[in-house]
């Protein structure tokens, strides 16, 4: 009875968090364009999603950046955690509150501010704002994922690998860095879907030479969204998932030969 | 030690692939901000094969952000699309260039019942894209009365059946001309009883919203609304799903004519490149092109012409053509200047009075 009980709470809630997702999926071979109608199965949402130009482009620049700006925020952010971890006393305090300001701010706020500092300092808007702007919203959370994987770490470990005549480099890519790859694999996955979804930096920083698939899709509200944005989600759906089952296998592996 | 030099690989290889979209060289690239879904892409094809001109194409949803972009600076854009309303806006603060009708030759195909508007009185800044009314969208099962006037907004029959628009202009534009005024009426006396009415009418409405009405109405949640005109054109081309009992109606007292417009703002920087597009937007047969993909009337008489012979029961709809008498008896907004705030302050009150 109980075990029936917790079964079904768990299944409403997974319901409560993928049926909009399903949805969408299923949405995106609906025949018409009004939402909240079935008219008949269809592909051509997916054919005509590789047909726009608009679509195309800005998926295109939404993965570049995403990727950049992930490789760059994490390499810049597990060195940063690596720095604040073993700082001291006010020093460390001070770094941790100021990382946790641009986590905390809204978004508007740190667009706006973005877009002023460029404009002010005379860099045209474009690709190279809009990936410094993720780069630079991406770095707190990487920071975050990596510093608890620091606490956890057996400070005595690399210690002693130095001791062994390991230079300070070697240690860190020996014994350092494969200790708390989990954390930096998750920051990276945090730094990549946040830039992905993210909207209002975007905005404010792209300027006229790029958009990303956020400002597209935002654009259609006055036409009424198209069922093409249905079948691109769905593909980045299934993208989402395929990485992560991979991922999860992966460090699955990993972890059993740590053992 | 591969793997490093894998990632850097491909690090290098994405940096490259991003270079050469952002950097063009000396071939002039146009700027181009228009909203979301209202052009026939194909058409930038050929304008960029017929002219060697290469076209970045961007799109906004509002005039408001895209306002927000060209005033921020620190890009630069060659040719917008605003709304009637936002043209008087740019004008006033001095955002636009006048263009240059002699690399325009095609502006005589625009309707002269179109030129020399309200927001720009000597067609100096604008050239008009797209036009069309806002009007009751009904459906045809839950109303049996005839739509043809503003009153039926406020009947008590349809009591929580009425969506309204949640947009200052045209809430207070409809309650104006159903009491018989101006929709740019700058008289006191006159807003404060088109706010009562608003007021009164409250109780009868099921919700104040924006683009939702046309869905909420087409899938039957409410009976009858205020909206634009093309919200029912979208209907009405959709092929795949049968809409025949949604209709759209604009009231015989006349309505707000709204256009999206063409124009160079002074960020501009390839003026005679950006004149070359508006003038091939209006070519009659690109025009044409573009007003069958996109659905809504063209101002363009040759385009029109060609799609009275192909389709001349489209003609017969208000939405897409309404009466020369409804059309004589409606208006354009013109900027109000500072009574924009009147209007949003009594507007406010309705909302959460």
């Amino acid at each position: 009875m109980k075990k029936a009980a917790v079964r079904i709470y768990m299944g409403l809630i997974f319901l409560f968090l993928y049926a909009p997702i399903i949805v969408l999926i299923i949405f995106s071979f609906n025949k018409t364009k009004s939402r909240g109608q079935w008219a008949g199965f269809t592909l051509d949402w997916y054919v005509d999603l590789f047909k726009d130009r608009t679509i195309t482009e800005a998926l295109y620049y939404t993965v570049t950046i995403a990727i950049l700006a992930t490789v760059i925020s994490t390499i810049v952010g597990t060195l940063a955690a690596i720095g604040i971890h073993y700082m001291r006393g006010f020093g460390k305090n001070l770094m941790l509150n100021v990382n946790n300001i641009p986590v905390l701010n809204p978004d508007i706020v740190t667009g706006v501010a973005l877009m002023t500092l460029f404009i002010s300092a005379g860099i045209k808007l474009g690709f190279v704002t809009m990936l410094i702007a993720h780069v630079l919203f991406c770095i707190p959370y990487v920071i975050l994922a990596v510093l608890p994987k620091l606490r956890q770490l057996n400070r005595h470990i690399a210690e002693a690998a130095m001791d062994l005549g390991a230079t300070p480099s070697y240690a860190l890519r020996k014994i350092i860095l494969p200790e708390i790859r989990p954390g930096i694999i998750s920051g990276a996955l945090m730094a990549f879907t946040m830039s992905i979804d993210d909207f209002v930096i975007s905005f404010f920083t792209a300027g006229n030479e790029v958009s990303n698939l956020s400002i597209v899709v935002y654009s259609m509200a006055r036409r009424g969204v198209k069922p093409t944005i249905n079948a691109l989600s769905t593909l980045m759906f299934l993208a989402v998932v395929i990485l992560l089952f991979i991922i999860n296998k992966k460090s699955g592996e990993g972890e059993e030969l740590l053992l | 030690m591969k793997k490093r030099v894998a990632a850097v690989i491909a690090i290098v290889a994405l940096l490259a692939m991003a270079l050469p979209m952002s950097g063009c060289g000396e071939k002039v690239v146009l700027n181009v901000f228009n909203w979301g879904e209202y052009i026939d892409l194909s058409l930038l094809d050929l304008f960029e094969e017929r002219t060697g001109i290469s076209i970045n194409y961007k799109t906004y949803e509002t005039n408001e952000s895209m306002l927000a972009k060209l005033e921020a600076g620190g890009s630069s854009y060659d040719v917008v699309f605003p709304s009637d309303y936002a043209v008087s806006e740019m004008i006033r603060k001095d955002l636009l260039l006048p263009l240059n009708f002699d690399n325009i030759p095609n502006f005589k195909y625009v309707d002269e019942r179109f030129k020399n508007l309200g927001y720009d009185p000597e067609n100096k800044y604008s050239v008009p894209y797209f036009w069309g009314t806002i009007g009751i969208l009904y459906n045809k099962e839950m109303v049996d009365d005839p739509v043809d006037t503003w009153d039926i907004l406020w009947n008590p029959k349809y009591a929580g059946q009425i969506l309204m628009k949640k947009d200052v202009r045209d809430a207070m534009g409809a309650a104006l001309k159903m009491l018989g005024f101006s929709m740019n009426s700058k008289n006191d006396e006159e807003l404060k009883k088109a706010q009562q009415a608003l007021i009164d009418q409250r109780s009868l409405v099921a919700g104040y919203y924006g683009d939702e009405i046309k869905d909420l109405i087409a899938n039957g949640d409410a009976a009858l609304g205020l909206t634009y005109s093309g919200d029912y054109m979208e209907l009405y081309w959709d092929e795949d799903a049968d809409f025949s009992h949604i209709g759209f109606a604009v009231p015989r007292e006349g309505t707000n004519m709204w256009f999206d417009t063409m124009v160079i703002p002074k960020t501009c920087q390839h003026k005679k490149e950006a004149e070359m597009f508006i003038n091939f937007m209006l070519d009659p047969d690109v025009s044409y092109q573009n007003a069958v993909t996109v659905g809504y009337p063209s101002p363009n008489t040759e385009a029109m012409k060609r799609i009275m012979e192909e389709s001349p029961e489209v003609f017969e709809l208000d939405a897409f053509w309404p009466d020369d008498e409804i059309i004589s008896k409606s208006e354009v907004y013109v900027d109000l200047g500072e009574y924009n705030s009147v209007y949003n302050q009594l507007w406010t009150e309705v909302l959460v009075d």
